[in-house]
């Protein structure tokens, strides 16, 4: 079988039936996806197959041969964050990170299928996702934010992140 | 490939590729407890049970155990050690402990067929692995006692003999020859204990080294033992010409190879100055290494270097890289690279402080004290004699190896081989873009460094790597990358010319030097002034001149090998002192006696060289010796060498066997104990719930035993036992600063940090008790066996003291932290003395016993001091006897492999007896002064001794080849 992850073409040799969260994590050492319940329950596994959000553990390996998957890693780049995840740096929408991956990529999902800014489709969009930390309120603001393009994140001759106001911030 | 291997009891089925060696899928499948030493089988570190017999599995295919049965010592890890295992760590058998896995293995084979085995099947059994550490002693002490317990014959604890003084400490006196020398194994060190050391309940006591059960388990410990997921494997294109430019470089195919994931060299990596040597800011000038250069100065240079998904598919893409050279000409010896016309080896304009770079002199040293001419022209007698030293290499049986990667914080990260954690993080930084707070090295268990890891090697490319593709890279050199590419000692031509008095006073003496630093500087100026510091402050002298160039040449880089520039001076002075003194009719050891340093004698050159060495005028006294027990190192190992023969005229000569003559020699040694005002340790301690103790050192345990004697040290404070003390060392991240392992500095002032931490613990500790106790002057409260003791005889424990600070009241968490830089550098004294056969036949000389008396003031533990002793001693005897660079004409070593390149196996080893003065050293941590070095510095010297009492031959070259020596003994006509 044969997966593209994040643009690379790869051969898998796991078993047909390897939930695709364990062929990324265990045999191709793409570990952004987490392992938070392997039940469908939590949502941090979630990757993109083909563009749309899937369960990566819910999901037979075997199902999506020669399948497009996405990864949080496949979003942005080190030193060029993709905007939702501009928008989790600035607005702390990251306690401890592990729903993080399984989050950002549903948001970019749902922002790139033209999502609003409203908090209750937000909402509504992210509510197969759990955390438990944050009560969602900076993941939800972040998502918004990141959709009204307000601010942007830009590197700085150090190194380090500075955020540039570029709107009104809600 | 599919085989099925029966894997301590476990039928195992594996893929593999049919080029596989069976050491590469152990470690696969997670017995790391099999270790890399090289690719050809000499080390003995890769060995295991195949079918029951010893096998080396870096030579041997996987595909040939199909069917087999193999044991690692991971089956030997239950819940008790087994009997093997707790004799190894019982006598201190190891000191890295990196081939501790095969040894135990080879024991355990070798005692199911002999229950009860003999020395020599004990030390054939040792033959096939090559330890550099513990000169065998320890490990053959370790097997008998093993096969003792699995004979369920009952054992004393392991400890030092400890015998009578036999001198008042500062008068000779004469041996009786009658006086039957001390009978123990040799592996037990002779303990000859001082008055003025009070006895203590940790310090000075034989403690099992604190990483000994793990070492002996083989758990996973060194920098190998963990991957990183997705970690890639790094190569490096090394230049087969030893002076070339690059005019072109096309890795196009390599990059375009699957599974290669970055190809760095010169055109594709900033250009950025740099000395490699591991030292303090600012590392000494200049500053003549890059990460890839244009230029390749050695054969075995970088010129590219390759991650890849394998070590195969590496390979392969530095075989696809395409380089053209113009081969330039190139210069070996140190005095033909000073002549006219020499090829000129760093003509790049951006190497600066070069003394004269175009007669490659890097550095021009010079120091006096007097007026040397002067002296000259009074003295009675004048000698001079030149010395040539020659190439080695220092042969850590684990080579170097790191591994970067950025965390999850984008951070760099190296785990690494690495004597030197602090200032690789400070060196690398800078070549790799980032700053120093992003970068964090972790030193987890070194297999040996002796120097050559005092070094930032190879750890920029394997950063570079990391940056280039984002994924862990490991970067291990193989056996010929570390003799080639490497470290090695500095070779010299040495003049000692000396005016003596006719009453054998020494009245003016110069040393000159010309040290080959080869091709690049690192450690080269403080090798050499190192030498002019040893070579020049042994004898009392009122005239004294050290005049030193360093020079470029082109063979593999020099730079800090244990005993740094010693070795290489106290073998020129002791054998110009020995024949000066029969030049002049005087006991060879009369004479030096006549001028050694004593206790009160000013070392008056030293503070003039050094890496800080102070102008005439800055200082306003000069250090001096404040404890000295040479004169009991001599008679103690007189009478084990059993010096009395020497005349008799008649030994020298057996009847029976006329082809050999027999001989003994002597050699005075006096080394420092580390870098005054430089050398930095620190220190952190804390309490847990339990009483026990976190301790973080910065300081660096590569096998030498800093760990448990820092721990002995802090333990003695807290007076609880050494289990107490659980060490953690060392991480930029984690531990305080440390200047790092090297110049003999580590348990005095990384120990004098840890005893300063502990103390600040002890005055929390007596506060908290105090309070607990009711009473009210904490000053009184005393801490032994656990317990805070009030004067009254009332106590609580470091458990209740800890809970209730953690817990109950007035919270705190209760710790210290201190650091130590020493204005001193008091140095150790010891008496190396010889016994050899020399065949006049064939020039072979046989070292028959090596005994070393040591001054190293307290032993903080008499077992791994003694450890160090016996290894010390057997590399030098390496250095003296054995071991030696080749090179055909184009500059390419040719025996860069261990048999060709000849170290000391088990079953070739003379005795070794190891005396351990104590002296109460007021500026040491409980009285302690230094060990790991001095071990270097005395037995070329003796042996060459040796040979000139039994053969009347004088050899002044390294080492005492058969050729060498026959050609000394039939010289020309």
């Amino acid at each position: 079988m044969n997966i593209t992850v994040n643009g690379d073409e790869l051969e898998v040799r796991s078993p047909g039936l390897t939930s695709l969260l364990r062929v990324l994590r265990d045999e191709l050492d793409v570990v952004g996806p987490k392992a938070g319940c392997e039940a469908g329950g939590c949502g941090a596994c979630t990757v993109l197959v083909d563009g749309a959000p899937r369960r990566s553990c819910l999901t037979a390996v075997a199902a999506i041969d020669g399948a497009e998957v996405t990864t949080v890693e496949g979003l942005g780049a080190a030193d060029d964050l993709s905007p939702v995840q501009q928008a989790f740096v600035h607005y702390y929408a990251a306690q401890c990170g592990f729903c993080t991956p399984g989050m950002v990529v549903a948001a970019t999902h749902y922002l790139d299928s033209g999502g609003s800014d409203d908090r209750k489709e937000i909402q509504e969009a992210l509510r197969g996702h759990v955390c438990r930390c944050t009560g969602y309120v900076k993941i939800i603001e972040a998502v918004a934010a990141a959709r009204g393009g307000n601010f942007d994140l830009t590197t700085t001759a150090e190194g380090g992140y500075t955020t540039v106001m570029t709107g009104d911030a809600k | 490939m599919n085989i099925t291997v029966t894997i301590n009891g476990a039928a195992t089925a594996i893929e593999c590729e049919p080029f596989d060696t069976l050491l590469a899928v152990l470690r696969r499948q997670g017995l790391v407890s099999v270790r890399y030493g090289s690719d050809t089988g000499e080390t003995g570190a890769s060995a295991v049970l195949v079918d029951g017999r010893l096998v080396n599995t870096d030579c041997m295919l996987a595909a040939q155990a199909d069917g087999h049965e193999v044991v690692t010592v991971e089956a030997f890890n239950t819940a008790e050690l087994h009997p093997i295992q707790a004799a190894f760590v019982a006598v201190g058998a190891m000191q890295s402990g990196y081939s501790t896995p095969a040894t135990i293995l080879g024991t355990w084979a070798l005692l199911q067929e002999h229950p009860d085995p003999s020395e020599e099947q004990i030390r054939d059994m040792l033959s096939g692995i090559l330890d550099r550490e513990t000169a065998y002693v320890k490990p053959v002490e370790a097997v008998e006692r093993a096969a003792a317990l699995l004979r369920d014959e009952a054992t004393e604890p392991f400890g030092p003999l400890v015998l009578p003084p036999m001198t008042d400490g500062r008068n000779p006196v004469d041996v009786d020859p009658a006086d039957a020398r001390p009978t123990a194994s040799p592996a037990v060190p002779r303990l000859i204990p001082s008055r003025d050391v009070p006895e203590m309940a940790v310090v000075g006591k034989p403690e099992v080294k604190v990483d000994a059960i793990r070492l002996a388990k083989g758990n996973p410990a060194f920098t190998d033992d963990f991957e990183a997921r997705g970690q890639l494997v790094a190569k490096v294109l090394r230049s087969p010409h030893a002076h070339a430019r690059i005019v072109a470089i096309d890795d196009s195919a390599a990059v375009a190879l699957p599974g290669v994931h970055a190809v760095l060299h010169h055109e594709n990596t900033p250009r950025i100055k740099y000395a490699s040597g591991g030292q303090s800011w600012p590392n000494p000038h200049p500053y003549d290494q890059v990460s890839f250069d244009d230029k390749v100065r050695h054969v075995g240079d970088r010129v590219a270097a390759v991650a890849a998904e394998t070590a195969e598919i590496a390979e392969e893409a530095l075989r696809l890289i395409e380089v053209t050279y113009e081969v330039l000409p190139a210069v070996y010896d140190e005095l033909e690279a000073m002549a006219d016309g020499a090829p000129v080896i760093h003509d790049e304009d951006d190497t600066t402080d070069i003394h004269d770079r175009d007669r490659n002199i890097v550095h021009h040293i010079e120091a006096q004290r007097g007026d040397v001419d002067a002296g000259f022209a009074a003295a009675e007698h004048v000698f001079e004699q030149t010395f040539r030293v020659h190439q080695v290499q220092q042969v850590p049986i684990e080579n170097h190896i790191s591994v970067a990667w950025l965390d999850s914080d984008e951070r760099m990260v190296v785990r690494t081989a690495t004597q030197v954690p602090f200032h690789t993080r400070r060196m690398l930084a800078p070549l790799i873009g980032m700053e120093i707070k992003d970068v964090r090295v972790i030193k987890p268990r070194i297999g040996g460094g002796f120097g050559a890891k005092q070094e930032m090697l190879i750890e920029d490319i394997a950063a570079h790597l990391a940056l280039a593709t984002r994924r862990p890279v490991k970067l291990e050199l193989t056996r010929e990358e570390e003799f080639m590419s490497s470290r090695t000692r500095h070779p010299q031509t040495l003049t000692f010319k000396t005016g003596v008095a006719d009453d054998g006073t020494l009245v003016s003496q110069e040393l000159r030097i010309i040290g080959n630093t080869g091709p690049y500087g690192t450690h080269a100026y403080t090798v050499q002034t190192v030498s002019g510091l040893r070579g020049l402050t042994s004898y009392n002298c009122p005239n004294k001149k050290f005049d030193c160039d360093v020079v470029y040449t082109n063979i593999p880089v020099p730079g800090a090998y244990r005993g740094y520039g010693a070795p290489q001076a106290e073998f020129a002075l002791e054998a110009h002192m020995e024949d000066i003194a029969h030049e002049l009719g005087i006991d060879p050891i009369e004479f030096r006696r006549k001028n050694w340093v004593v206790v009160g004698s000013e070392l008056d050159i030293a503070p003039h060289l050094g890496e800080r060495s102070v102008e005439e005028g800055e200082l306003d006294e000069y250090p001096k010796v404040m404890s000295n027990g040479i004169e009991e190192c001599v008679a103690q190992g007189r009478r084990a060498i059993e010096w009395h023969r020497t005349a008799d005229p008649a030994w020298t000569t057996p009847p029976d066997r006329p082809n050999i003559r027999r001989g003994l020699g002597f050699a005075f040694c006096m080394h420092g104990t580390a870098i005054p005002f430089l050398d930095m340790g620190g220190c952190s301690i804390k309490i847990n719930d339990d009483g026990s103790f976190n301790m973080l050192i910065g300081a660096t345990d590569l096998g030498t035993g800093a760990d448990t004697v820092i721990g002995q040290i802090a333990a003695e404070v807290l007076g609880v036992p050494l289990d107490d003390i659980k060490v953690y060392s060392s991480d930029t991240d984690m531990t305080p600063f440390d200047t790092g392992a090297y110049a003999s500095s580590t348990t005095y002032i990384s120990g004098t940090a840890a005893k300063l931490a502990a103390e600040k613990v002890r005055e929390r500790l007596k506060e908290r008790a105090a309070k607990l106790l009711g009473v009210e002057v904490p000053c009184t409260i005393e801490l032994r066996d656990k317990r805070a003791w009030a004067p009254d005889g009332s106590s609580v424990s470091l458990e209740e003291i800890a809970l209730d600070s953690l817990h109950m009241d007035e919270h705190e968490q209760i710790m210290g932290t201190a650091s130590y830089v020493s204005p001193d550098c008091p140095p150790p004294f010891a008496a190396q003395f010889a016994e050899i056969e020399v065949d006049v036949d064939t020039g072979q000389v046989t070292v028959v016993k090596l005994v070393m008396a040591v001054d190293c003031g307290v032993a903080i533990n008499p077992v791994t001091a003694s450890g160090q002793v016996e290894g010390g001693m057997i590399q030098a005897l390496g250095y003296a006897h054995c071991e030696e660079f080749a090179f055909d004409d184009d500059g390419r070593m040719v025996n860069a492999a261990l048999g060709p390149y000849k170290i000391y196996r088990a079953d070739e080893m003379p005795e070794t007896e190891v005396y351990l003065i104590q002296t109460m050293e007021d500026s040491g941590p409980f009285g302690a002064k230094a060990v790991a070095e001095i071990p270097k510095d005395g037995v070329a010297p003796a042996i060459r001794n040796a040979i000139r009492h039994a053969t009347g031959a004088r050899i002044d070259d390294l080492p005492f080849t058969p050729e060498r020596v026959w050609n000394a003994l039939h010289p020309p006509t």
